[in-house]
């Protein structure tokens, strides 16, 4: 695998620090007037999401991650174990629930979501930006009431609960944006 | 990185590039009524600094490709004029740093360099702070030793700290890698993470009493307590380093060992040793009159007067428009 010297530090450049697998955010060149110049570098853990912050001696190198993002498929949850294919390989890839984590709310089957594979396993899971998933709880929709405001919490066949406007009913289908867990609008009834 | 499709424009705007001349034609003016003459040396030379923390660009300007390098500043040669009786003398100069890169950096920078023979460090430091003044407008004016500032900061004594403590609090930022790293290497990095931030907020504050190891081509003394610290000083306004100044040495003997310590260090890491400036060490066993020198960053002063924060702000092209 490649080394990467300080002055490679790009952000989104893909390292090994301490074991993990890291991406790096950000690097800010100080240098004193007269001695050694370092490289203070912000990177997140690909394993735990965890922000680090990290100084390095300009020049210094680290290991790159052999990591890469993919579009998989999600198939489905045993329980257990979450189940992903590669649309075109047919490749399955299976991922527990610490490392799905929150991305596991807005995941239906058959959806396309962006994982990251590091030596060929599942690293972390990224829903896409926008889901459109079925409402199948919440308090009877006010048909008609299109124009107050109001919202009530409604719970989406994925699990997730999100705000949503008071006319709608359970069997709705929602679009909803996954980074800020907001309703966008009715897709179907 | 500027984007494709407008990476011809300038990273200044025209209003920058404005006030920016106004600023050289303010410094100019100061040195005119101080009858200090401007001089103009070699940017291409056949010698270079030899300090292992320096990395100069090199250059190839003869049919034979003989080696020789952009100047990290024209400290050399300015120091021949002074030692063949130039009297007090300063330059605008662009100045080389290979790989030096980021928001306070640009591998070529402008470089306000200046000499007053008869002068020592604390009265050369008022003459900054009096130029200074005149191009951002007056500020509080302090003076703390190195050594002070490190205490206060770090928490630990920089002389007399073994050097587990000094890797320990160091490990606290830098993680593991410090297990290899020298003292001198701990000092600067616990003082660039824990004191430099907070110098010079809202005032001039300049910094003097380095450690010997960092002297360059200063004159080295002892403390009140005995340490063994450089006769110079460096100057921040807002966090930012933006001028190192010389109780300039004189012995052209303790030089030649300098550079060649220095040399020892590159050639332990597998570098080339730069050739040392026999004409500058000639000069100095000449004579040099004992003199104060300085060197100001032009770029960052103007970033200063502006109050913007990246150095590409303040070029017409920064290296990435080049």
């Amino acid at each position: 695998m490649a080394t990467f010297s300080t002055n490679e530090f790009k952000p989104g450049l893909k390292v090994i620090l301490d074991g993990d697998p890291c991406s790096i955010l950000e690097n800010e060149y100080v240098k004193p007037g007269k001695g050694q110049a370092f490289n203070r570098v912000r990177l997140r853990n690909l394993k735990n999401g965890r922000v680090w912050e990290r100084t390095f001696k300009s020049g210094d190198t680290l290991e790159g991650a052999d990591a890469v993002d993919k579009e998989l498929q999600y198939l489905y949850n045993d329980g257990e174990f979450w189940h992903f294919m590669d649309p075109e390989s047919f490749e399955q890839y299976t991922a527990s629930n610490d490392i799905v984590g929150d991305a596991g709310q807005w995941l239906k089957e058959q959806d396309f979501c962006t994982i990251t594979l590091w030596n060929d396993a599942p690293l972390s899971v990224t829903p896409p930006n926008f889901v459109e998933i079925s409402i199948v709880e919440t308090d009877p929709g006010l048909r008609g009431d299109t124009a107050t405001g109001g919202t009530k919490p409604a719970k989406l066949a994925t699990g997730a609960v999100v705000r949503v406007p008071l006319f709608l009913d359970i069997g709705d289908v929602v679009r909803v944006d996954t980074r800020t867990g907001e309703y966008m609008n009715r897709v179907r009834s | 990185m500027p984007r494709a499709g407008s990476a011809w424009r300038p990273g200044a705007t025209l209003a920058t590039l404005r006030r920016r001349a106004e600023i050289l034609a303010t410094l100019r003016a100061f040195f005119a009524a101080r009858d200090v003459l401007e001089v103009d040396t070699p940017q291409l030379g056949p010698v270079t600094a030899t300090d292992p923390l320096l990395a100069s660009v090199p250059a190839l300007p003869w049919a034979d490709d003989t080696r020789w390098f952009l100047q990290t500043s024209p400290e050399f040669a300015m120091k021949r004029l002074l030692a063949a009786g130039s009297g007090p003398i300063y330059q605008i100069a662009h100045a080389f740093r290979r790989a030096e890169h980021g928001r306070l950096h640009n591998p070529e920078f402008s470089m306000l360099e200046w000499y007053r023979p008869g002068f020592d460090a604390a009265a050369l430091a008022a003459e900054v702070a009096e130029l200074v003044t005149a191009v951002i407008g007056a500020r509080e004016v302090r003076r703390d030793a190195w050594g002070s500032l490190f205490r206060a900061g770090v928490g630990l004594d920089p002389f007399t700290a073994g050097d587990a403590d000094l890797r320990a609090a160091a490990a606290r930022s830098a993680g593991d890698t410090v297990r290899g790293w020298a003292r001198d290497e701990l000092l600067d990095l616990l003082f660039s993470e824990h004191v430099e931030p907070q110098l010079g907020q809202g005032c001039l504050q300049f910094v003097d009493a380095f450690p010997a190891a960092r002297a360059s081509l200063a004159r080295t003394l002892n403390d009140a307590d005995g340490h063994r610290v450089a006769d110079r000083f460096e100057l921040f306004i807002d966090g930012c380093e933006i001028a190192n100044g010389y109780h300039e040495l004189l012995d052209a003997g303790e030089l030649r060992v300098r550079m060649e310590a220095d040399n020892a260090v590159r050639r332990a890491r597998g570098e080339e040793a730069i050739p040392v400036d026999e004409r500058l060490l000639a000069a100095m066993a000449h004579g040099l009159p004992p003199c104060a020198g300085v060197a100001l960053g032009v770029d960052r002063l103007v970033m200063i007067a502006l109050g913007v924060r990246d150095i590409d702000d303040v070029l017409a092209f920064s290296a990435p428009r080049a």
